[in-house]
């Protein structure tokens, strides 16, 4: 492989995309509203189209001829990166936008900076998926407040899916040392100043929306390194079926 | 000004839907025909939204990335016909939310060939090619509808439900070109949705109790026996391009009428269906009813965080 940092590096986007995008599109013809059935719906299509770009580049940069399906299909669990928030169940309607609001707020100011970086890739997949990330961002944040701030009961629901996802959120800024070798050829940004961008939307949208963020700050992770929660199993069985069941098959 | 009397306006009515000038929500038009147009344009709607719920069944399971995305899109455009629908109905006086309560309750009718189960991958495709097809049918006559709302949210959705059968049929195309076990499964899917996709066309005319009225009043154009022909016409040869058998052994070419002839229809069965007995009434009525009990909640949300905000405003 000419490039393990980078191919690690885009396979972990493109298997956030993939199994958060798999998660939101259980939602469909199941929304509260007409309206956030199509929102949901939306933001699934959008982070499929994601996970194909990104995993059709992971493949090339690894050479070994794995388009997107290869890799969305194929892998065993252990061998996906995708942060262990994403692949959390969507619970109630607080506890899918709670997910989606703190992964966009990491996304945003992700792929902000990727645009510019050096790999003239990685840079147009971020050029589209941010402007793509803003919407979900935007749509993520109003509703956050508007849970927040509704009634008491939606208060104490959107409070609850913060305490519980709280302890997955340090996971999305981890970096290994080979990331930092691409920090340092400038073709990632550093997580840091991600971040801290996020801390200040996150505080901000929870001030908002009065929620409070937890005091125990217990975190958790594993996911970047394969070690996943007992939910990914189920997911991949229902998202690898047709391919395991009908090998080599053209759909 | 002189008020005109019922038979007045009756007359005057009928004579633009004669000149074919289309009605719109503020005109004046008979209790009846805003009646069909509530009940038919709802059901529509429900169909619609019903209509969901088998495909976003297979949305997790897609065998590839690029035909979950084409499958997500599709039911998100499914949603879009509902919501258009929708407000359609809410042109004519109609409450949206009351509307949905009907389905809920089992008043209002939705198309019973949602009422099937989609058990194989193979259904999506079919599902794509002939129920999509089967509604392009009646949907494209219904461009043509004498009430304006309706008639012109028809054009839009007559678009986007002919791409759906053709990537419906596409599908097929792959599936009828791949292995034995796949063009076993596209022929599984023909069995049973075959017959389910004829009877979208309702009654038999002579047992078709609203048809006469609507068609003078230009809310339909053809018949259902007429409709149903037109499709059994169409669908044949697309078949035979696919290689799939279709499980009628009546079904022939009559050099006579012009039109392929076919077996009668099980009426019994259609009506079980319409009825309530069908695979998955239960279930299809029961996920609906969760989606609203469950997003109760959401919607308070909605409205007391909007209340509060239009209160600051005016503090």
């Amino acid at each position: 492989m000419k490039n393990e940092s980078l191919y690690n590096y885009v396979l972990r986007l493109g298997d956030d995309s993939l199994i958060l995008g798999q998660r939101l599109g259980e939602w469909c013809g199941h929304g509260p509203i007409l309206e956030e059935d199509i929102a949901m719906t939306n933001i699934s299509l959008d982070l499929i189209g994601q996970a194909m770009s990104l995993l059709d580049y992971a493949g090339e940069i690894d050479g070994n001829g794995k388009d997107h399906d290869a890799l969305a299909f194929l892998r065993f669990e252990n061998e996906y990166q995708n942060a262990l928030l994403v692949e959390q169940p969507n619970g109630d309607f607080a506890d899918t936008m709670m997910r989606q609001f703190l992964f966009d707020a990491f996304r945003q100011p992700l792929f902000e900076k990727l645009v510019h970086s050096s790999d003239a890739q990685l840079s147009a997949i971020a050029e589209k998926s941010l402007k793509e990330t803003r919407y979900h961002l935007k749509h993520t944040s109003e509703w956050i407040i508007r849970l927040g701030d509704g009634t008491e009961e939606s208060h104490t629901r959107a409070q609850k899916a913060l305490d519980n996802l709280w302890r997955y959120t340090d996971e999305l800024f981890s970096e290994t040392s080979a990331d930092l070798s691409l920090v340092t050829s400038g073709i990632v940004p550093s997580m840091v100043e991600i971040k801290e961008v996020w801390n200040k939307t996150v505080h901000a949208v929870f001030a908002e929306a009065t929620l409070q963020i937890p005091t125990n700050n217990w975190q958790f992770e594993g996911g970047r390194r394969g070690v996943h929660s007992e939910h990914l199993g189920y997911l991949l069985a229902d998202l690898q079926y047709m391919q395991r069941a009908y090998p080599n098959m053209k759909w | 000004m002189k008020t005109l009397d019922l038979q007045e306006l009756e007359k005057r009515f009928q004579e633009k839907v004669d000149k074919e000038i289309k009605i719109e929500p503020n005109d004046w038009m008979p209790d009846e025909y805003r009646k069909t147009l509530i009940r038919q344009i709802s059901q529509h709607a429900h169909s619609e939204i019903v209509g969901m719920l088998p495909e976003g069944n297979w949305i997790t399971r897609a065998p590839n990335l690029r035909r979950k995305a084409v499958l997500l899109a599709k039911v998100q455009d499914e949603a879009g016909h509902g919501l258009y629908l929708y407000s359609s109905v809410e042109t004519l006086g109609a409450d949206r939310e009351a509307t949905m309560d009907d389905l809920h309750s089992g008043k209002a009718k939705y198309s019973s060939i949602f009422n099937y189960p989609a058990v194989t991958w193979a259904d999506i495709g079919t599902i794509g090619w002939l129920v999509d097809g089967a509604a392009i049918m009646n949907q494209v006559a219904l461009c043509r509808c004498s009430y304006g709302p309706y008639a012109r949210g028809m054009v839009k959705i007559c678009k986007e439900e002919s791409f759906h059968q053709r990537q419906g049929y596409e599908s097929l195309v792959t599936l009828c070109n791949g292995t034995p076990a796949q063009k076993a499964m596209a022929q599984d899917a023909m069995n049973r949705f075959w017959w389910p996709a004829l009877m979208m066309f309702g009654p038999s005319d002579a047992d078709s109790p609203h048809s006469a009225q609507s068609m003078k009043w230009k809310i339909k154009r053809f018949s259902n026996d007429e409709l149903r022909q037109s499709f059994v016409d169409a669908t044949v040869p697309q078949a035979e391009i696919l290689g799939l058998t279709i499980p009628d052994p009546n079904l022939k070419w009559n050099e006579e009428r012009g039109h392929y002839d076919f077996s009668p229809i099980n009426w019994d069965e259609f009506w079980q269906v319409v009825n309530g007995n069908g695979p998955c009434n239960k279930e299809r009525i029961d996920a609906r009813k969760k989606a609203k009990e469950n997003g109760m909640w959401v919607r308070e949300a909605a409205m007391a965080y909007a209340e509060k905000r239009a209160m600051k405003k005016t503090a």
